[in-house]
């Protein structure tokens, strides 16, 4: 026999058992190799050659095997951060510090959701229910019937409208405004690869997407707003009719939290939605808090184009039941691996599901309010700090951010008055991000700041 | 009420619980549970809307409100429901009860997914990353990027690879991942030509459909008359055009393809780079390495064998290993370490950045800490658990009359079943078998399309059940295919103890009543 050992059979004094692992306890073990007439765990894997096995323990740190030990050691690795609520925020840049209502923690860490995973609308009647009423929620918002079972983030919402746009048009040419951010466009270049070609349009003066023209070989033009400046477009309807004249569609990347006072991309003829829905009751959680949606009218062949899953109601025996379902699988992974549209697998269900608390406990008033004080709030901030710095596209509309222009060592400068002033975008450039979560006082401290630091 | 639905739990209560009350010694418990899932009858939530109620206040402006032009103003509001805050949260807690989370049941029967316990401790660790942002300095996060770093060189360990990038948000993600690196390898040595990637059909299909998302074409190894991918397959399929094998280990029936490295060493003889897809990692864990069967690249799910939770479907996460050929096209940025303080820095030819921030970072916090709890021998322990569970599962199931394992093979961590002999003898099929056992409070998966065993049934007992447990799982089992043998139509009509009973799915591939969405059922349906 190899140098390999089993755990279970070392004299060593080694873990014998484990509170996570109820079958390490040596009587039963013995009892079930006795049953199955086996010497050793050994003969599992007797299929695997003996070149191909690790004749020595794996190289990992002592185990912290009483939960007192491991509770010490992460709280020491846990205590060397330094987070946006103890430090004064501005940063965003597709991560938001939106408040999270205390309704949304304590639904999505319940145990019956936060471990559940893929069983039948029967036993799992609860998930399909509740992620069918964050699409409808979502539905809602965005004046669309159609909307999936989220995917990863905004990044791949954006990459997959995209693709659909080209499986729906049969062409490979997209028209994207260049006021995205640079990891989005990243991700993008990477997922659209190899065969649908990227054509960037510029930015205009005032920040929003300029003056652009297409031809019939283009499958979408993709608008995002607000923007990466935290611009509000305001010409969706007339790139709506430019692409609409050349057989193109309109993909419009909006952040609904934004769409309880903007319009959403339906009302001015967009024919994809998509974006990230961390802003909806989600935590930053240094970037763990992403999921994607993608929404359509309820047009056969563009739901077609679907790869994630779309859940629908169906009746059951018993008349007054909700019963729910897939609708439409055959378009997906799950059904015909490389036939079907892109791939389909877990992604970021829990974080719909959070998303719908937070619409419910919102409801229309609270998104009209929400987006009211993010306005009036961004505005005012620019405001503060125009005075002290370059406000860069004063005139347009902002949501949530704006750019400024920025000195060398401003942001290390406010780092050392306990503010984390903002995203630099390039060498001179910052996004400073407003939220309701931020008063009028934090925003006149980081205008003080600003002026100390210029002066 | 029949025989058969005395016998079994359809009615929980009732005709065959009428002894006189308040007798003592109470009388033994039936062998089966008598299970009835949460059944709160709940409506829509758009059905509990009443104008005016609201969940939650939202922060005054404080400052002047903003004019918005018509043109990007919204003209009406959005058709939302209005509730107040305890019924929202009662709302959502009756729907949490109508769902059977792996904390709850003997979750053994969601084959593929190594479903075990995800420590309580590790989610309060999870929630003290929740206010960081990405963007942070990095030294104001030398807490978590230490984790990162220490969670990177732990995977690279198990796997024998030289990097790992922990940024993918799940396993498929992770696989696309995977493609895009073994795409930009190519083109940076001028082999951009190379135009197919090879996969087998019991390997999870995302990588099939990955790599034809991104631009390959997919050559699909059957197995052979052994169960093995067929080697002869793969011998005829490798030449100038393959990119890379995609390829599970064990595959999804459990078996363990002993020639795994001679599969490698072919497709390395052509040019092409081997990537292992580790779904089925968790009974190999300090048994066997990727690496070591010289594997350029592949990926672990930590949702599966590194405990993190399952989240209805996520957020998970994914972490992909690579050698040292293919680090400099790993996602960007990387964790870097000099020996006193973490950074972050983007790999020279990265395939770029593929989400937002830097992984997810709660689930990274987790699947940290749970390697922290066992350790090498924790996790050999892990490995050699899910073994010996696996197998003894199987000894159990194969009594049952009517199912088999197709090809006489040794199983690892678990088994691709069939109830082709009982469903051939009864006419009930292996989803319906599946639905019934439910009603005992399990979950049951048949598989991934296309059925190629027949009437198949994954289970994969991880190391987080109890003997006790798989006995009663096997019980369930025994049951229904006996009530199929007695009473083939009463298991049709399961089920009896769920929140609903029996869908008729039709109206969901029907445009014209199918029905994504509460807007989209009200238009077609209400009228």
């Amino acid at each position: 026999m190899s140098t390999a050992h089993s755990c279970f059979e070392t004299d060593e004094g080694g873990l014998k058992t484990h509170p996570y692992i109820p079958n390490s306890e040596p009587g039963v073990r013995a009892e079930m190799l006795a049953e199955l007439g086996v010497e050793s765990v050994e003969e599992f894997y007797a299929d695997i050659p003996a070149e191909l096995r690790l004749n020595r323990p794996l190289d990992l740190p002592e185990p912290l095997v009483a939960e007192h030990d491991l509770v010490r050691h992460m709280r020491a690795l846990l205590r060397r951060n330094t987070d946006t609520v103890e430090t004064l925020s501005f940063l965003g840049h597709g991560i938001y510090p939106h408040h999270v209502p205390a309704v949304c923690d304590e639904v999505n860490s319940r145990s019956e959701f936060l471990t559940a995973y893929a069983g039948e609308p029967y036993e799992d009647h609860g998930r399909f229910q509740a992620l069918f009423e964050y699409t409808s929620m979502m539905a809602e918002l965005l004046e669309m019937d159609v909307v999936n079972v989220p995917t990863y983030d905004g990044f791949q919402a954006t990459g997959t409208a995209l693709r659909m746009a080209c499986r729906h048009t049969g062409r490979a040419r997209v028209l994207l405004s260049s006021a995205i951010s640079a990891d989005k466009l990243s991700k993008l270049r990477d997922f659209l690869a190899p065969d649908i070609e990227i054509v960037l349009a510029p930015v205009a003066g005032n920040g929003e997407m300029g003056d652009v023209g297409i031809d019939d070989s283009f499958a979408a033009i993709y608008l995002e707003t607000p923007n990466v400046y935290g611009v509000v477009e305001t010409r969706g309807r007339d790139l709506a009719d430019l692409a609409h004249a050349h057989g193109a569609l309109l993909v419009v990347g909006a952040d609904p939290i934004s769409l309880g006072v903007l319009a959403p991309p339906a009302a001015y003829g967009a024919d994809i939605a998509c974006g990230d829905i961390q802003s909806l009751g989600m935590h930053q959680s240094y970037g763990g808090g992403h999921a994607g949606y993608i929404a359509t009218h309820d047009h056969e062949p563009l739901v077609a184009e679907f790869p994630s899953r779309l859940f629908g109601i169906a009746p059951t025996a018993v008349p007054g039941e909700y019963g729910f379902g897939d609708v439409f699988y055959d378009r997906t992974s799950f059904a015909h691996r490389e036939d079907g549209k892109e791939w389909v697998g877990t992604a970021a269900a829990l974080w719909g599901i959070t998303a719908g608390v937070y619409l419910a406990l919102m409801g229309p008033q609270g998104m009209r309010e929400i987006g009211a004080t993010i306005l009036a709030r961004t505005r005012y901030a620019m405001d503060a700090l125009a005075p002290h710095v370059t406000v860069l596209h004063q005139d347009a509309i902002h949501f949530r951010e704006f750019a400024i222009e920025a000195p060398p060592g401003l942001l290390e400068r406010l780092r050392a008055k306990g503010i984390f002033g903002g995203v630099p975008l390039d060498d001179r450039t910052v996004l400073v991000c407003v939220t309701e979560r931020h008063s009028i006082a934090d925003i006149d401290r980081l205008a003080a700041a600003v002026r100390e630091v210029m002066t | 009420m029949s025989e058969l639905a005395e016998r079994t739990n359809k009615h929980s209560t009732g005709e065959s619980f009428a002894e006189p009350h308040g007798q003592l010694p109470v009388r033994p418990k039936p062998p089966l549970r008598r299970f009835h899932q949460a059944r709160w009858d709940e409506p829509i939530i758009f059905e509990l809307s009443r104008p005016g109620r609201r969940g939650i206040a939202v922060p005054e402006p404080g400052a002047p409100e903003v004019e918005l032009p018509e043109a990007v103003r919204r003209a009406q509001p959005p058709r939302l429901p209005e509730l107040s805050q305890p019924h929202v949260l009662r709302h959502y807690l009756r729907l949490s009860q109508e769902n059977l989370g792996a904390d709850l049941n003997v979750d053994v029967g969601q084959g593929t997914c190594t479903m075990k316990y995800s420590p309580k401790v590790n989610d309060r660790f999870a929630a003290e990353v929740a206010e960081l942002h990405p963007a942070q300095p990095v030294d104001t996060v030398q807490g978590v990027l230490e984790i990162y770093h220490r969670l990177e060189r732990m995977l690279a360990e198990i796997s024998g690879m030289a990097r790992v990038s922990l940024q993918p948000g799940s396993g498929s993600a992770a696989i696309y991942a995977n493609v895009a690196m073994i795409r930009a390898y190519h083109a940076s040595r001028g082999e951009g030509h190379r135009d197919q990637v090879i996969t087998t059909l019991f390997s999870h299909p995302s990588n099939a459909a990955c790599a034809k998302t991104a631009g390959y074409e997919i050559v699909t190894l059957m197995p052979d008359a052994d169960g093995y991918p067929d080697i002869e397959a793969l011998k005829a399929a490798i030449g100038p055009r393959t990119a890379a094998l995609m390829i599970t280990n064990p595959e999804d029936t459990g078996i363990f393809n002993p020639r795994i490295k001679e599969f490698v060493d072919l497709v390395h003889s052509v040019g092409g780079l081997a990537c292992y897809d580790q779904a089925n990692a968790n009974g190999i864990l300090g048994i066997t390495r990727a690496r070591d069967a010289g594997f350029d690249l592949g990926h672990f799910n930590l949702h599966k064998t590194f405990s993190t939770p399952h989240a209805c479907g996520g957020p998970a996460a994914g972490a992909c290993g690579v050698s040292e050929a293919l680090a400099p096209f790993l996602p960007g940025p990387v964790v870097t370490f000099d020996g006193t303080s973490y950074g972050l820095e983007t790999p020279e030819r990265s395939i770029g950045k593929i989400r937002p921030g830097l992984g997810v970072t709660p689930n990274i916090v987790r699947a940290y800490a749970w390697i922290m709890a066992l350790g090498a021998e924790g996790l050999r322990a892990v490995a050699e658990t899910a073994a010996l569970n696996n197998n003894y599962l199987m000894s159990r199931v194969l009594r049952i009359p009517g199912t088999s394992a197709p090809w006489d093979k040794r199983r690892i961590e678990q088994v691709r079943y069939s109830w082709r002999e009982l469903s051939e003898e009864t006419g009930v099929h292996s989803e319906e078998i599946g639905v019934r056992a439910a009603d005992f409070g399990v979950h049951y998966w048949t598989s991934h399309h296309p059925h190629v065993v027949p009437e198949p049934f994954t289970l994969e007992p991880t190391e987080s059940y109890s003997k006790e447990d798989l006995d009663e799982y096997a019980a369930i089992l025994a049951h229904v295919a006996d009530e199929a043998r007695r009473d083939p139509a009463f298991v049709k009509g399961a089920p009896y103890n769920q929140t609903i009973h029996k869908i008729d799915p039709t109206p969901l591939d029907d445009p014209k009543q199918w029905a994504p969405t509460w807007r989209a059922y009200v238009r077609k349906h209400l009228g």
